[in-house]
């Protein structure tokens, strides 16, 4: 048995494995001992065994989410969504499972819309995955032709219809009650909680969802049970994760590792160090709205707790890394800009906030701060990244780089105040 | 908001839009649940939205202009002004910025003669920014039209602008 599920059908294979390579690798052979013969309840009991947690960022139990669904009630279309509107700047992990190996995905979203008894599923993608969109849609019309996908599948009484959505833009699609306003044609404000999505989701309906990878994960669960799963990782959490690395660093990528490997190991290891005459300054562990850390935390083990522990998050597990050469204020002014472009407007904290947090990097960056700047941005941390004080976690998330940024790099930001401009060399300008 | 037409959107539309618009609707609960792909159908035939075609997908769908407008006007690969036959998406975000996006993305503009916004005077493209492009292995990245570019630099940014 493989130790790199996710990417048995990718690594050391140029193009994108099709059907038939997919069932020559075993592929279907979960949904062909599972769908009409496992009863939907058991193959939940093995989810939430597994101890699986959303791969999106969040890292909630998915066995967890399903749990809420309600029982069929007869009553119409019940939904399983996957989350393929991979936009988290830094993030590029989802891309290369849905053009690589399209029918891991299919496959774990027939058995996890078995196991919610969903009729209807989607995948929402941006518009800028062509080859992604192309091969997906390929792929979902050779599972139905095989019997696979679509009605009475492999002649049993289940059915599923699978569509692929193309999205129009913007970032808060990403959040899962702004998707569903979404797909439903509508602006993608996210909606008020409760009710959650399992109970009134799609045109109010029973929704789930979930992530490309966490999607993924499905089929090898079903396959393999949740103890091989729990075995993958190196520490707490179960299964293995795709762990990226971007910035300066010898060689950015992406690779599938157990769960619980270190920062160290995936910066030295896998992305091979520093590129020449650059060094690590700091990083964000897991995209843009997760907060900085620095050299000091290179031990942690990428897990969900251990991450937190540190005072950031996991996130999406792709690191982007600021290098000693690359200018903080800079950095931070860039992800701010970010942030402010794509807040959806809906509550006055987020949307006027956060261009006032941008307008004051900006400034600060061309050397025109004051030292009271760095108490209006510490103010609008406090203010706009407390849960609560605005509609989502948009907001939030926005703040987690700039609090700890200004945490680790005050000695920058003064700087750019006490000397009038920015005094690294590279960087914006 | 006065100058959109309202004509029957039959006058407006093509057949073959107002087909491919209703085959979604078969699809879904309602109408107006159609609103983006109805946008995007028209896009794809005309490569933008005019205020005249916007009205008629409004009429088609039984909703009215400006709640269609505050759909269209949402979403950022909805073009409610002309673009150039190739649209370049330009990723601005993190990853590609610490790769020395930004001097990039300034021979871009040098090159074309053309800021964010704007389309070349022979209507070849437009320049747009565009959220992380999930590509940051290669960074700085860009689309042209339905093609992913990267390894971007300054030097060889002229071969991808062909």
């Amino acid at each position: 048995m493989t130790d790199k599920p996710l990417t048995q059908n990718i690594i050391g294979f140029e193009g994108p494995t099709d059907l038939s390579r997919y069932q020559g690798n075993g592929g279907y052979s979960a949904l062909r001992s599972t769908i009409g013969k496992t009863d939907p309840d058991a193959v939940l009991e093995l989810i939430k065994d597994s101890n699986l947690k959303g791969r999106g960022g969040a890292g909630f139990p998915t066995g967890m989410k399903w749990s809420f669904v309600p029982k069929p009630d007869g009553k119409g279309h019940r939904y399983l969504i996957a989350n393929a509107d991979e936009m988290e700047p830094g993030t590029f992990k989802d891309r290369i499972l849905m053009e690589k190996d399209p029918h891991q995905l299919i496959e774990g979203m027939i058995l996890s819309a078995y196991t919610i008894s969903a009729d209807i599923g989607y995948i929402f993608i941006r518009a800028e995955y062509h080859a992604a969109i192309a091969r997906l849609n390929e792929a979902i019309a050779d599972a139905q032709a095989a019997n696979l996908l679509g009605n009475n599948i492999l002649d049993s009484d289940y059915s599923f219809r699978l569509h692929v959505h193309v999205s129009a833009g913007r970032y808060i699609c990403g959040e899962e009650t702004a998707l569903l306003n979404s797909l439903e044609g509508k602006r993608a404000i996210p909606r008020a909680k409760p009710p959650f999505p399992q109970v009134s989701g799609l045109w109010g309906r029973p929704t789930i969802v979930n992530n490309v990878e966490t999607l993924c994960n499905i089929t090898h669960i079903v396959k393999h049970g949740p103890d091989w799963f729990k075995a993958l990782g190196k520490g707490v959490d179960g299964g293995t994760k795709l762990f990226g690395a971007s910035g300066r660093v010898k060689h950015p990528g992406c690779w599938e590792l157990p769960m619980g490997t270190s920062i160290r190991e995936i910066l030295e290891d896998h992305a091979g160090g520093m590129a020449d005459g650059y060094q690590l300054k700091g990083f964000l562990p897991g995209g843009a709205s997760t907060d900085f850390l620095t050299p000091d935390h290179l031990d942690i083990p990428m897990e969900y707790d251990t991450v937190m522990k540190a005072g950031s998050r996991m996130g999406t597990g792709t690191m982007i890394i600021l290098d000693d050469r690359s200018c903080p204020v800079g950095m931070i002014a860039n992800l701010e800009k970010f942030f402010a472009r794509e807040s959806c407007g809906f509550c006055t904290p987020c949307r006027e906030g956060l261009p006032w947090v941008q307008q004051i990097l900006d400034k600060i960056e061309a050397g025109d701060g004051e030292m009271s700047d760095l108490d209006i941005l510490e103010r609008q941390s406090q203010f706009i990244g407390a849960i609560g004080n605005t509609h989502c976690a948009h907001a939030p998330g926005a703040i987690e780089p700039l609090a700890s940024g200004m945490k680790y790099f005050r000695d920058d930001f003064i700087a750019h105040i006490e000397g009038k401009a920015c005094p690294y060399t590279t960087g914006p300008d | 908001m006065s100058t959109i037409a309202t004509d029957s959107p039959m006058n407006i539309l093509t057949e073959m839009e107002i087909g491919e618009i209703e085959s979604e609707i078969r699809h879904l609960p309602d109408r107006r649940s159609a609103a983006i792909d109805g946008l995007k159908i028209v896009q794809a035939h005309r490569g933008w939205v005019s205020d005249e075609s916007l009205g008629a997908i409004a009429e088609l769908l039984g909703m009215s202009i400006d709640e269609l407008d505050g759909i269209a006007t949402f979403y950022n690969l909805i073009y409610r002004q002309p673009v150039g036959d190739k649209v370049i998406l330009f990723c601005d975000s993190v990853s590609c910025w610490l790769m020395d996006g930004d001097a990039v993305c300034q021979k871009i503009k040098q090159i074309l003669d053309i800021d964010y916004g704007e389309t070349t005077s022979d209507n070849q493209f437009t320049l747009l920014p565009v959220t992380c492009l999930g590509d940051c292995d290669h960074a700085p990245a860009m689309m042209v039209g339905d093609e992913l570019h990267h390894d971007l630099t300054p030097d060889n940014i002229d071969e991808h602008l062909k």
